[in-house]
Protein backbone atom coordinates (compact mmCIF):
# COMPACT_ATOMS: atom_id res chain seq x y z
CA UNK A 1 0.00 0.00 0.00
CA UNK A 2 2.78 2.27 1.07
CA UNK A 3 4.87 1.60 -2.46
CA UNK A 4 1.54 2.37 -4.04
CA UNK A 5 1.31 5.51 -2.59
CA UNK A 6 4.24 6.67 -3.05
CA UNK A 7 4.37 5.46 -6.47
CA UNK A 8 1.62 7.61 -7.81
CA UNK A 9 1.61 10.20 -4.91
CA UNK A 10 2.50 13.07 -7.40
CA UNK A 11 -0.51 12.62 -9.66
CA UNK A 12 -2.60 11.88 -6.01
CA UNK A 13 -1.49 15.34 -4.53
CA UNK A 14 -2.50 16.60 -8.19
CA UNK A 15 -6.08 15.03 -8.33
CA UNK A 16 -6.70 16.24 -4.73
CA UNK A 17 -5.95 20.00 -5.17
CA UNK A 18 -7.68 19.78 -8.65
CA UNK A 19 -10.70 18.26 -7.07
CA UNK A 20 -10.56 20.63 -3.64
CA UNK A 21 -10.63 23.62 -6.76
CA UNK A 22 -13.62 22.18 -8.38
CA UNK A 23 -15.91 22.03 -4.99
CA UNK A 24 -14.43 25.59 -4.31
CA UNK A 25 -16.47 26.75 -7.58
CA UNK A 26 -19.21 24.40 -7.39
CA UNK A 27 -19.81 25.90 -3.79
CA UNK A 28 -19.23 29.35 -5.01
CA UNK A 29 -21.98 28.72 -7.82
CA UNK A 30 -24.21 27.11 -6.06
CA UNK A 31 -24.16 29.18 -3.19
CA UNK A 32 -24.16 32.33 -5.58
CA UNK A 33 -21.31 33.53 -2.74
CA UNK A 34 -18.00 34.75 -2.64
CA UNK A 35 -15.27 32.78 -0.79
CA UNK A 36 -14.27 36.87 1.14
CA UNK A 37 -11.65 35.98 2.79
CA UNK A 38 -9.35 35.16 0.43
CA UNK A 39 -10.24 38.05 -1.32
CA UNK A 40 -9.29 40.51 0.83
CA UNK A 41 -5.77 38.61 1.62
CA UNK A 42 -5.08 39.49 -1.74
CA UNK A 43 -6.58 43.29 -2.11
CA UNK A 44 -4.84 43.93 0.94
CA UNK A 45 -1.94 42.13 -0.28
CA UNK A 46 -2.01 43.82 -3.87
CA UNK A 47 -3.46 47.28 -3.06
CA UNK A 48 -0.60 48.72 -0.61
CA UNK A 49 2.10 47.99 -3.09
CA UNK A 50 -0.40 49.40 -6.05
CA UNK A 51 -0.22 52.89 -3.88
CA UNK A 52 2.53 52.88 -3.21
CA UNK A 53 3.94 52.01 -6.78
CA UNK A 54 1.40 54.66 -7.73
CA UNK A 55 2.87 57.27 -5.00
CA UNK A 56 6.69 56.62 -6.46
CA UNK A 57 5.05 57.09 -10.38
CA UNK A 58 3.26 60.05 -9.59
CA UNK A 59 6.19 61.15 -7.32
CA UNK A 60 9.09 60.84 -9.83
CA UNK A 61 7.00 61.93 -12.66
CA UNK A 62 5.54 64.99 -11.35
CA UNK A 63 8.89 66.20 -10.04
CA UNK A 64 10.07 65.75 -13.58
CA UNK A 65 8.00 67.85 -15.26
CA UNK A 66 6.79 70.56 -12.47
CA UNK A 67 10.78 71.49 -11.84
CA UNK A 68 12.22 70.58 -15.09
CA UNK A 69 10.20 70.11 -17.90
CA UNK A 70 7.55 72.74 -17.22
CA UNK A 71 8.18 73.99 -13.92
CA UNK A 72 4.47 75.10 -12.52
CA UNK A 73 2.46 74.68 -15.38
CA UNK A 74 1.67 70.87 -14.40
CA UNK A 75 0.04 72.01 -11.24
CA UNK A 76 -1.53 75.65 -12.70
CA UNK A 77 -2.59 72.80 -15.14
CA UNK A 78 -4.37 70.59 -12.42
CA UNK A 79 -5.40 73.03 -10.68
CA UNK A 80 -7.52 75.13 -13.26
CA UNK A 81 -8.30 70.94 -14.49
CA UNK A 82 -10.24 70.69 -10.87
CA UNK A 83 -11.74 74.27 -11.10
CA UNK A 84 -13.10 73.72 -14.30
CA UNK A 85 -14.25 70.22 -13.36
CA UNK A 86 -15.99 71.99 -9.95
CA UNK A 87 -17.51 75.07 -12.45
CA UNK A 88 -18.50 72.17 -14.92
CA UNK A 89 -20.57 70.28 -12.04
CA UNK A 90 -22.06 73.78 -11.00
CA UNK A 91 -22.83 74.75 -14.26
CA UNK A 92 -24.35 70.88 -15.08
CA UNK A 93 -26.67 71.72 -11.91
CA UNK A 94 -28.00 75.09 -12.68
CA UNK A 95 -28.44 74.19 -16.39
CA UNK A 96 -30.55 71.23 -15.92
CA UNK A 97 -32.34 73.22 -13.39
CA UNK A 98 -33.36 76.33 -15.27
CA UNK A 99 -34.49 73.95 -18.58
CA UNK A 100 -36.38 71.57 -16.64
CA UNK A 101 -38.59 73.29 -15.09
CA UNK A 102 -40.50 76.93 -15.49
CA UNK A 103 -38.75 79.74 -13.28
CA UNK A 104 -41.23 79.62 -10.70
CA UNK A 105 -40.88 75.90 -10.22
CA UNK A 106 -37.02 75.83 -10.78
CA UNK A 107 -36.93 79.05 -7.98
CA UNK A 108 -38.76 76.44 -6.00
CA UNK A 109 -36.77 73.31 -6.62
CA UNK A 110 -33.60 75.38 -5.94
CA UNK A 111 -34.34 75.94 -2.35
CA UNK A 112 -35.27 72.24 -1.99
CA UNK A 113 -32.74 71.23 -4.07
CA UNK A 114 -29.03 69.73 -2.48
CA UNK A 115 -26.68 68.30 -4.31
CA UNK A 116 -25.80 64.64 -3.93
CA UNK A 117 -22.85 64.31 -1.55
CA UNK A 118 -19.58 62.93 -3.00
CA UNK A 119 -16.38 61.20 -1.88
CA UNK A 120 -13.14 61.99 -4.28
CA UNK A 121 -10.85 59.21 -5.15
CA UNK A 122 -8.06 57.74 -7.24
CA UNK A 123 -8.13 54.86 -10.01
CA UNK A 124 -4.71 52.62 -8.43
CA UNK A 125 -5.16 49.32 -10.10
CA UNK A 126 -6.67 47.68 -13.18
CA UNK A 127 -8.89 44.05 -12.44
CA UNK A 128 -6.74 41.19 -13.72
CA UNK A 129 -7.18 39.85 -16.99
CA UNK A 130 -6.72 40.77 -20.52
CA UNK A 131 -10.26 42.07 -20.82
CA UNK A 132 -11.46 43.36 -17.81
CA UNK A 133 -13.48 45.92 -17.35
CA UNK A 134 -12.77 46.57 -13.73
CA UNK A 135 -10.63 49.54 -11.66
CA UNK A 136 -9.63 49.83 -7.95
CA UNK A 137 -10.19 53.25 -5.79
CA UNK A 138 -7.96 54.44 -3.04
CA UNK A 139 -11.02 54.23 -0.83
CA UNK A 140 -12.85 51.81 0.51
CA UNK A 141 -15.00 50.87 3.70
CA UNK A 142 -12.99 52.97 6.01
CA UNK A 143 -13.82 55.87 4.33
CA UNK A 144 -17.87 54.66 4.05
CA UNK A 145 -17.56 53.76 0.74
CA UNK A 146 -19.89 50.15 0.06
CA UNK A 147 -20.99 48.37 -2.39
CA UNK A 148 -23.61 49.31 -4.86
CA UNK A 149 -22.65 52.97 -4.51
CA UNK A 150 -22.18 55.19 -7.87
CA UNK A 151 -19.13 56.08 -9.29
CA UNK A 152 -19.13 59.45 -11.23
CA UNK A 153 -16.91 62.42 -13.16
CA UNK A 154 -18.21 65.55 -14.18
CA UNK A 155 -18.25 64.01 -17.80
CA UNK A 156 -20.52 61.12 -17.03
CA UNK A 157 -21.11 58.52 -15.16
CA UNK A 158 -18.38 56.02 -14.86
CA UNK A 159 -19.22 52.53 -13.17
CA UNK A 160 -20.53 51.07 -9.94
CA UNK A 161 -18.73 49.32 -6.77
CA UNK A 162 -18.92 46.03 -6.33
CA UNK A 163 -16.78 45.09 -3.67
CA UNK A 164 -15.88 47.25 -0.83
CA UNK A 165 -12.53 46.50 1.16
CA UNK A 166 -11.01 48.30 4.07
CA UNK A 167 -8.37 50.08 2.19
CA UNK A 168 -9.68 49.74 -1.65
CA UNK A 169 -12.73 49.07 -3.40
CA UNK A 170 -13.45 47.69 -6.95
CA UNK A 171 -15.26 49.43 -9.42
CA UNK A 172 -17.26 47.68 -12.58
CA UNK A 173 -16.71 50.05 -15.57
CA UNK A 174 -20.33 50.82 -18.14
CA UNK A 175 -18.06 49.31 -20.29
CA UNK A 176 -18.34 45.97 -18.72
CA UNK A 177 -20.19 42.93 -19.97
CA UNK A 178 -22.24 42.50 -17.17
CA UNK A 179 -22.71 46.38 -16.50
CA UNK A 180 -26.54 47.53 -16.94
CA UNK A 181 -28.17 50.73 -15.42
CA UNK A 182 -31.32 52.15 -16.36
CA UNK A 183 -30.85 55.61 -18.70
CA UNK A 184 -33.82 57.86 -20.33
CA UNK A 185 -33.21 59.84 -23.62
CA UNK A 186 -32.68 63.83 -23.52
CA UNK A 187 -35.28 64.85 -26.47
CA UNK A 188 -38.04 62.11 -26.45
CA UNK A 189 -37.33 60.62 -22.67
CA UNK A 190 -37.22 57.10 -24.16
CA UNK A 191 -36.62 54.58 -21.42
CA UNK A 192 -34.18 51.97 -21.85
CA UNK A 193 -30.97 49.78 -20.42
CA UNK A 194 -27.81 50.39 -20.77
CA UNK A 195 -25.55 48.03 -21.14
CA UNK A 196 -21.64 47.11 -21.63
CA UNK A 197 -20.29 45.49 -24.50
CA UNK A 198 -17.11 45.08 -23.14
CA UNK A 199 -16.01 47.78 -25.60
CA UNK A 200 -16.11 51.58 -25.94
CA UNK A 201 -19.07 51.75 -27.04
CA UNK A 202 -22.56 50.62 -24.93
CA UNK A 203 -25.89 49.86 -26.33
CA UNK A 204 -28.81 50.45 -24.96
CA UNK A 205 -31.52 48.09 -24.76
CA UNK A 206 -35.41 47.35 -24.36
CA UNK A 207 -35.99 50.96 -26.79
CA UNK A 208 -39.22 50.22 -28.68
CA UNK A 209 -39.23 50.45 -32.12
CA UNK A 210 -41.93 52.88 -32.41
CA UNK A 211 -39.70 55.11 -30.10
CA UNK A 212 -37.71 57.80 -31.66
CA UNK A 213 -34.10 58.09 -30.93
CA UNK A 214 -31.75 60.46 -32.85
CA UNK A 215 -28.01 59.83 -33.17
CA UNK A 216 -26.10 63.02 -31.23
CA UNK A 217 -28.32 63.36 -28.57
CA UNK A 218 -27.57 62.50 -24.52
CA UNK A 219 -28.91 59.72 -22.35
CA UNK A 220 -28.85 60.65 -18.48
CA UNK A 221 -29.67 57.90 -15.91
CA UNK A 222 -33.08 57.19 -15.56
CA UNK A 223 -33.34 56.68 -11.28
CA UNK A 224 -34.44 53.23 -11.95
CA UNK A 225 -31.80 51.00 -11.05
CA UNK A 226 -32.03 52.76 -7.43
CA UNK A 227 -27.74 52.80 -8.12
CA UNK A 228 -27.17 55.82 -9.92
CA UNK A 229 -29.22 58.77 -9.62
CA UNK A 230 -31.83 60.38 -11.86
CA UNK A 231 -29.87 63.37 -14.03
CA UNK A 232 -26.84 62.38 -14.72
CA UNK A 233 -25.00 62.12 -18.55
CA UNK A 234 -24.11 58.89 -19.67
CA UNK A 235 -23.33 59.57 -22.97
CA UNK A 236 -24.18 60.47 -26.66
CA UNK A 237 -25.71 58.33 -29.44
CA UNK A 238 -23.72 57.11 -31.94
CA UNK A 239 -25.82 54.39 -33.67
CA UNK A 240 -29.31 54.00 -34.35
CA UNK A 241 -30.07 50.92 -36.09
CA UNK A 242 -34.05 50.49 -36.67
CA UNK A 243 -34.97 46.73 -35.99
CA UNK A 244 -38.12 44.77 -34.36
CA UNK A 245 -39.37 44.57 -31.69
CA UNK A 246 -36.32 46.78 -30.52
CA UNK A 247 -34.36 49.67 -31.86
CA UNK A 248 -30.54 49.31 -31.37
CA UNK A 249 -29.21 52.08 -29.98
CA UNK A 250 -25.14 52.43 -29.23
CA UNK A 251 -24.08 55.08 -27.07
CA UNK A 252 -20.76 56.31 -26.50
CA UNK A 253 -20.09 56.90 -22.65
CA UNK A 254 -19.20 60.45 -21.81
CA UNK A 255 -17.08 59.50 -18.23
CA UNK A 256 -14.40 57.51 -19.79
CA UNK A 257 -13.94 60.12 -22.44
CA UNK A 258 -11.18 62.16 -20.78
CA UNK A 259 -9.45 58.93 -19.11
CA UNK A 260 -10.09 57.59 -15.44
CA UNK A 261 -7.75 59.24 -12.74
CA UNK A 262 -10.19 60.74 -10.29
CA UNK A 263 -13.36 60.04 -10.16
CA UNK A 264 -16.22 60.62 -7.31
CA UNK A 265 -18.01 58.21 -5.49
CA UNK A 266 -22.12 58.85 -4.65
CA UNK A 267 -22.34 58.32 -1.27
CA UNK A 268 -25.64 59.95 -0.89
CA UNK A 269 -27.12 60.45 -4.67
CA UNK A 270 -30.08 63.43 -5.15
CA UNK A 271 -32.04 62.57 -8.33
CA UNK A 272 -32.56 65.61 -10.50
CA UNK A 273 -34.26 66.39 -13.70
CA UNK A 274 -33.26 65.61 -17.07
CA UNK A 275 -31.70 68.29 -19.21
CA UNK A 276 -34.31 69.76 -21.90
CA UNK A 277 -32.99 69.22 -25.52
CA UNK A 278 -34.02 71.36 -28.81
CA UNK A 279 -37.24 70.02 -30.28
CA UNK A 280 -36.71 67.61 -33.14
CA UNK A 281 -38.31 69.36 -35.47
CA UNK A 282 -37.30 73.26 -33.97
CA UNK A 283 -38.76 76.09 -36.29
CA UNK A 284 -37.09 77.45 -39.37
CA UNK A 285 -35.49 81.17 -39.68
CA UNK A 286 -38.14 83.24 -42.14
CA UNK A 287 -36.99 85.94 -43.09
CA UNK A 288 -38.65 89.66 -43.92
CA UNK A 289 -40.32 89.30 -47.76
CA UNK A 290 -37.52 90.78 -50.24
CA UNK A 291 -38.64 94.55 -51.52
CA UNK A 292 -40.59 94.73 -54.53
CA UNK A 293 -38.61 95.19 -57.78
CA UNK A 294 -38.86 98.53 -59.70
CA UNK A 295 -41.94 99.64 -61.14
CA UNK A 296 -43.53 97.28 -59.16
CA UNK A 297 -46.25 97.89 -56.68
CA UNK A 298 -45.70 95.99 -53.17
CA UNK A 299 -49.29 94.25 -52.24
CA UNK A 300 -50.17 94.88 -48.98
CA UNK A 301 -52.13 92.51 -47.12
CA UNK A 302 -55.51 92.80 -46.86
CA UNK A 303 -55.86 93.01 -43.03
CA UNK A 304 -55.05 90.11 -39.82
CA UNK A 305 -57.70 88.05 -41.78
CA UNK A 306 -56.72 84.24 -41.14
CA UNK A 307 -59.86 82.43 -42.15
CA UNK A 308 -62.46 82.07 -44.35
CA UNK A 309 -65.00 82.74 -41.55
CA UNK A 310 -62.37 85.69 -40.39
CA UNK A 311 -63.05 87.12 -43.72
CA UNK A 312 -66.79 86.57 -43.39
CA UNK A 313 -67.16 88.09 -39.98
CA UNK A 314 -64.75 91.51 -41.58
CA UNK A 315 -66.97 91.74 -44.49
CA UNK A 316 -70.05 91.78 -41.81
CA UNK A 317 -68.94 94.47 -39.28
CA UNK A 318 -68.16 96.70 -42.99
CA UNK A 319 -71.86 96.19 -43.81
CA UNK A 320 -73.11 96.98 -40.34
CA UNK A 321 -70.96 99.85 -40.12
CA UNK A 322 -72.06 101.21 -44.09
CA UNK A 323 -75.72 100.24 -42.30
CA UNK A 324 -75.29 101.94 -38.96
CA UNK A 325 -76.20 98.46 -37.66
CA UNK A 326 -74.63 97.88 -34.12
CA UNK A 327 -74.68 93.76 -33.93
CA UNK A 328 -76.14 92.41 -30.52
CA UNK A 329 -78.44 95.40 -30.62
CA UNK A 330 -82.30 95.34 -31.34
CA UNK A 331 -84.80 92.62 -30.12
CA UNK A 332 -86.60 89.94 -32.05
CA UNK A 333 -88.61 91.19 -35.04
CA UNK A 334 -86.00 94.25 -35.99
CA UNK A 335 -85.10 95.28 -39.14
CA UNK A 336 -81.59 93.05 -40.05
CA UNK A 337 -78.99 94.59 -41.95
CA UNK A 338 -78.71 93.82 -45.42
CA UNK A 339 -75.98 91.29 -45.95
CA UNK A 340 -76.10 91.95 -50.34
CA UNK A 341 -74.84 95.20 -49.77
CA UNK A 342 -72.40 95.85 -52.28
CA UNK A 343 -69.31 97.62 -50.45
CA UNK A 344 -67.50 100.36 -52.69
CA UNK A 345 -63.92 98.71 -51.98
CA UNK A 346 -61.46 98.12 -54.49
CA UNK A 347 -62.90 94.57 -54.65
CA UNK A 348 -60.94 93.70 -57.99
CA UNK A 349 -58.02 93.20 -55.95
CA UNK A 350 -59.78 91.92 -52.65
CA UNK A 351 -59.14 87.92 -53.25
CA UNK A 352 -55.46 88.40 -54.52
CA UNK A 353 -54.45 91.25 -51.75
CA UNK A 354 -56.35 88.75 -49.42
CA UNK A 355 -54.50 85.62 -50.27
CA UNK A 356 -51.35 87.59 -49.92
CA UNK A 357 -52.00 88.82 -46.68
CA UNK A 358 -52.99 85.44 -45.92
CA UNK A 359 -49.87 83.99 -46.53
CA UNK A 360 -48.10 86.78 -44.91
CA UNK A 361 -49.97 86.48 -41.85
CA UNK A 362 -49.06 83.01 -41.60
CA UNK A 363 -45.39 83.82 -41.49
CA UNK A 364 -43.87 85.30 -37.65
CA UNK A 365 -41.69 87.47 -37.81
CA UNK A 366 -37.96 86.98 -38.56
CA UNK A 367 -36.68 84.82 -35.38
CA UNK A 368 -33.17 83.59 -35.01
CA UNK A 369 -34.11 79.63 -33.79
CA UNK A 370 -32.01 76.54 -33.25
CA UNK A 371 -31.25 74.94 -36.87
CA UNK A 372 -33.40 72.04 -37.27
CA UNK A 373 -32.44 68.72 -35.53
CA UNK A 374 -28.77 70.56 -34.44
CA UNK A 375 -27.69 68.84 -31.37
CA UNK A 376 -27.33 70.88 -28.00
CA UNK A 377 -23.51 70.80 -26.92
CA UNK A 378 -24.34 71.71 -23.67
CA UNK A 379 -27.57 69.71 -23.15
CA UNK A 380 -29.30 72.15 -22.47
CA UNK A 381 -32.61 74.55 -24.32
CA UNK A 382 -32.01 76.60 -26.86
CA UNK A 383 -34.18 79.60 -28.18
CA UNK A 384 -37.53 78.31 -29.47
CA UNK A 385 -37.92 75.94 -27.27
CA UNK A 386 -40.73 75.66 -24.42
CA UNK A 387 -39.04 75.66 -21.06
CA UNK A 388 -42.01 72.73 -20.19
CA UNK A 389 -39.45 69.27 -20.21
CA UNK A 390 -42.50 67.56 -22.52
CA UNK A 391 -44.27 70.33 -24.44
CA UNK A 392 -41.73 71.02 -26.81
CA UNK A 393 -42.65 73.92 -29.94
CA UNK A 394 -43.41 72.39 -33.33
CA UNK A 395 -42.07 73.29 -36.40
CA UNK A 396 -45.79 74.01 -37.36
CA UNK A 397 -45.98 76.56 -35.07
CA UNK A 398 -43.90 79.91 -34.65
CA UNK A 399 -41.34 80.91 -32.23
CA UNK A 400 -43.19 84.14 -31.47
CA UNK A 401 -47.72 83.86 -31.56
CA UNK A 402 -49.25 84.51 -35.04
CA UNK A 403 -51.38 87.72 -34.69
CA UNK A 404 -54.86 86.99 -33.95
CA UNK A 405 -58.24 88.38 -35.65
CA UNK A 406 -59.75 91.38 -33.99
CA UNK A 407 -62.25 90.75 -31.86
CA UNK A 408 -65.46 92.76 -32.21
CA UNK B 1 5.78 7.58 -16.61
CA UNK B 2 7.02 4.39 -14.25
CA UNK B 3 8.34 4.14 -10.91
CA UNK B 4 11.66 3.53 -12.46
CA UNK B 5 11.97 5.93 -14.89
CA UNK B 6 10.86 8.47 -12.04
CA UNK B 7 14.00 7.56 -10.04
CA UNK B 8 16.14 7.20 -13.39
CA UNK B 9 15.54 10.83 -14.62
CA UNK B 10 15.39 12.02 -11.29
CA UNK B 11 18.60 10.84 -10.34
CA UNK B 12 20.24 12.15 -13.33
CA UNK B 13 18.63 15.52 -13.24
CA UNK B 14 19.23 16.01 -9.48
CA UNK B 15 21.85 18.41 -9.67
CA UNK B 16 19.91 20.48 -12.72
CA UNK B 17 16.95 21.43 -9.97
CA UNK B 18 17.61 25.02 -9.24
CA UNK B 19 16.73 26.63 -5.96
CA UNK B 20 15.14 29.53 -5.14
CA UNK B 21 15.23 31.74 -1.74
CA UNK B 22 12.16 31.66 0.11
CA UNK B 23 11.30 35.53 -0.45
CA UNK B 24 12.22 35.39 -4.25
CA UNK B 25 9.67 32.51 -4.40
CA UNK B 26 6.81 34.98 -2.33
CA UNK B 27 8.24 38.35 -4.31
CA UNK B 28 8.71 37.06 -8.02
CA UNK B 29 5.03 35.66 -8.27
CA UNK B 30 3.47 38.72 -6.68
CA UNK B 31 5.37 41.23 -8.81
CA UNK B 32 4.33 39.45 -11.46
CA UNK B 33 0.68 39.83 -10.46
CA UNK B 34 0.57 43.57 -9.70
CA UNK B 35 2.18 44.07 -12.92
CA UNK B 36 -0.52 42.84 -14.38
CA UNK B 37 -2.92 45.20 -12.70
CA UNK B 38 -1.29 47.93 -12.19
CA UNK B 39 0.92 48.79 -15.66
CA UNK B 40 -1.75 47.70 -18.49
CA UNK B 41 -3.37 51.21 -16.66
CA UNK B 42 -0.64 53.16 -18.59
CA UNK B 43 0.43 50.60 -21.40
CA UNK B 44 -2.68 48.86 -22.19
CA UNK B 45 -0.96 46.82 -24.83
CA UNK B 46 0.82 45.39 -21.89
CA UNK B 47 -2.56 43.67 -20.64
CA UNK B 48 -1.95 40.41 -23.05
CA UNK B 49 1.40 39.51 -21.18
CA UNK B 50 0.71 36.78 -18.93
CA UNK B 51 3.41 37.27 -16.62
CA UNK B 52 1.53 34.93 -13.65
CA UNK B 53 1.61 32.05 -16.04
CA UNK B 54 5.08 32.65 -16.97
CA UNK B 55 6.50 32.87 -13.66
CA UNK B 56 4.52 29.72 -12.97
CA UNK B 57 6.45 28.40 -16.19
CA UNK B 58 9.19 29.06 -14.76
CA UNK B 59 9.35 27.85 -11.66
CA UNK B 60 7.93 24.61 -12.60
CA UNK B 61 9.99 24.17 -15.02
CA UNK B 62 13.19 24.94 -13.06
CA UNK B 63 12.40 23.43 -9.73
CA UNK B 64 11.56 20.02 -11.70
CA UNK B 65 9.48 19.20 -8.96
CA UNK B 66 5.68 17.84 -9.65
CA UNK B 67 4.23 18.93 -6.40
CA UNK B 68 6.20 21.85 -6.14
CA UNK B 69 5.00 23.26 -9.36
CA UNK B 70 1.40 22.32 -9.01
CA UNK B 71 1.17 24.40 -5.78
CA UNK B 72 2.77 27.16 -7.30
CA UNK B 73 0.25 26.98 -10.18
CA UNK B 74 -2.53 26.72 -7.79
CA UNK B 75 -0.99 30.20 -5.53
CA UNK B 76 -0.71 32.30 -8.42
CA UNK B 77 -3.70 31.31 -10.17
CA UNK B 78 -5.58 31.18 -7.10
CA UNK B 79 -4.52 35.04 -6.10
CA UNK B 80 -5.06 36.16 -9.83
CA UNK B 81 -8.50 34.62 -9.53
CA UNK B 82 -8.59 36.62 -6.04
CA UNK B 83 -8.79 39.60 -7.89
CA UNK B 84 -10.58 39.11 -11.21
CA UNK B 85 -14.33 39.50 -8.84
CA UNK B 86 -16.48 38.78 -11.91
CA UNK B 87 -15.30 35.04 -11.75
CA UNK B 88 -15.30 31.86 -8.63
CA UNK B 89 -11.89 31.27 -7.48
CA UNK B 90 -10.95 28.60 -8.94
CA UNK B 91 -11.04 29.11 -12.43
CA UNK B 92 -7.66 30.28 -12.78
CA UNK B 93 -6.10 28.34 -10.10
CA UNK B 94 -7.29 25.01 -11.95
CA UNK B 95 -5.38 25.70 -15.27
CA UNK B 96 -2.50 26.84 -13.80
CA UNK B 97 -2.08 23.86 -11.23
CA UNK B 98 -1.99 21.90 -14.55
CA UNK B 99 0.42 23.94 -16.35
CA UNK B 100 2.52 24.20 -13.03
CA UNK B 101 2.14 20.22 -13.18
CA UNK B 102 3.10 19.39 -17.08
CA UNK B 103 5.76 21.81 -16.74
CA UNK B 104 7.27 20.62 -14.04
CA UNK B 105 6.87 16.93 -15.71
CA UNK B 106 8.26 18.64 -18.65
CA UNK B 107 11.45 19.62 -17.10
CA UNK B 108 12.06 16.69 -15.27
CA UNK B 109 12.49 14.90 -18.77
CA UNK B 110 14.88 17.55 -21.31
CA UNK B 111 16.87 20.38 -20.85
CA UNK B 112 15.44 23.51 -20.15
CA UNK B 113 18.44 25.63 -19.96
CA UNK B 114 18.44 26.13 -23.33
CA UNK B 115 16.28 29.63 -24.56
CA UNK B 116 15.17 27.63 -27.58
CA UNK B 117 13.13 24.97 -25.75
CA UNK B 118 11.96 27.48 -22.95
CA UNK B 119 10.38 29.51 -26.18
CA UNK B 120 9.03 26.35 -27.42
CA UNK B 121 7.55 25.31 -24.05
CA UNK B 122 6.17 28.98 -23.01
CA UNK B 123 4.41 29.33 -26.72
CA UNK B 124 2.73 25.81 -25.98
CA UNK B 125 1.93 26.32 -22.29
CA UNK B 126 0.48 29.30 -22.69
CA UNK B 127 -1.96 28.06 -25.68
CA UNK B 128 -2.72 25.13 -23.13
CA UNK B 129 -3.46 27.87 -20.66
CA UNK B 130 -5.94 29.72 -22.86
CA UNK B 131 -7.43 26.69 -24.09
CA UNK B 132 -8.39 25.12 -21.11
CA UNK B 133 -9.43 27.87 -19.47
CA UNK B 134 -11.72 28.94 -22.23
CA UNK B 135 -13.08 24.56 -21.81
CA UNK B 136 -13.71 25.14 -17.89
CA UNK B 137 -15.47 28.58 -18.85
CA UNK B 138 -18.26 26.75 -20.61
CA UNK B 139 -18.27 23.83 -19.27
CA UNK B 140 -17.88 24.77 -15.37
CA UNK B 141 -19.75 28.56 -15.50
CA UNK B 142 -21.44 27.95 -18.99
CA UNK B 143 -20.02 31.53 -20.55
CA UNK B 144 -20.15 32.26 -24.21
CA UNK B 145 -16.59 33.47 -24.34
CA UNK B 146 -15.22 33.24 -27.63
CA UNK B 147 -12.01 31.23 -28.55
CA UNK B 148 -9.72 33.67 -31.47
CA UNK B 149 -7.30 30.96 -32.50
CA UNK B 150 -4.93 33.29 -34.63
CA UNK B 151 -5.15 36.09 -31.58
CA UNK B 152 -4.24 33.20 -28.98
CA UNK B 153 -1.44 31.72 -31.08
CA UNK B 154 0.07 35.52 -32.12
CA UNK B 155 -0.13 36.30 -28.53
CA UNK B 156 1.29 33.26 -27.29
CA UNK B 157 4.46 33.96 -29.47
CA UNK B 158 4.45 37.43 -28.09
CA UNK B 159 4.46 35.77 -24.59
CA UNK B 160 7.29 32.98 -25.03
CA UNK B 161 9.71 35.96 -26.78
CA UNK B 162 9.00 38.05 -23.06
CA UNK B 163 9.43 34.84 -21.62
CA UNK B 164 12.78 33.50 -22.82
CA UNK B 165 14.00 37.56 -21.98
CA UNK B 166 12.15 36.95 -18.02
CA UNK B 167 13.67 34.06 -17.79
CA UNK B 168 17.04 34.80 -18.64
CA UNK B 169 16.56 37.96 -16.12
CA UNK B 170 15.03 35.34 -13.48
CA UNK B 171 17.87 32.82 -13.49
CA UNK B 172 20.33 35.47 -11.79
CA UNK B 173 17.88 34.91 -9.17
CA UNK B 174 18.52 31.13 -8.29
CA UNK B 175 20.92 30.27 -5.19
CA UNK B 176 24.21 29.29 -6.31
CA UNK B 177 24.89 25.69 -6.43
Amino acid sequence: METLLNRYRNITVLLLVIFAQLVLIAVQVRNDQDVRMVRVWSITAITPLARLLEAVRGGTSGFFQNYILMHDARADNRRLQADLDRLKMENQFLRTEISTADRAKALVAFQQHTQSRTLAARVIAAGAGANSKVVFLDRGSGSGVEKGMAVVTPDGIVGKVIAAYPTASEVMLITDPEFAAGVVSQKNHVVGTLKGQGLGTCKVDYVPSEEKVEVGEMFYTSGDDRIFPKGFPVGVVRVVRASSPYTEVWVEPSGLERGLEAVLIVLEGVHQAIPEAPPANAPVYLGTPPPPAAGEQAVQPAGPVGTDADRLRQKYQQIGAAENHKFGEGGPGTKPPDFNLKLPVAGAKDGDAATQGRVDAAKPPPVQVTPQGAPNQNGTAKAGVSTSPRRAVPASQPATPAPQPQDQ
Amino acid sequence: MTEYGDRYLVGNQREQVSRFRARVMLAVPLAAILFQVYVPRFLEFLGYLELPLLVTIYFALMRRSQIGGLFIGAFIGLAQDSLSIKQPLGMFGIVKTLVGYFAASVGLRIDVEHSLIRFLLTFFFYFFHQLLYWVLARGLLGRQIPFEIQLTLVLGLLNAVVGVTLFHFLDRLREPA
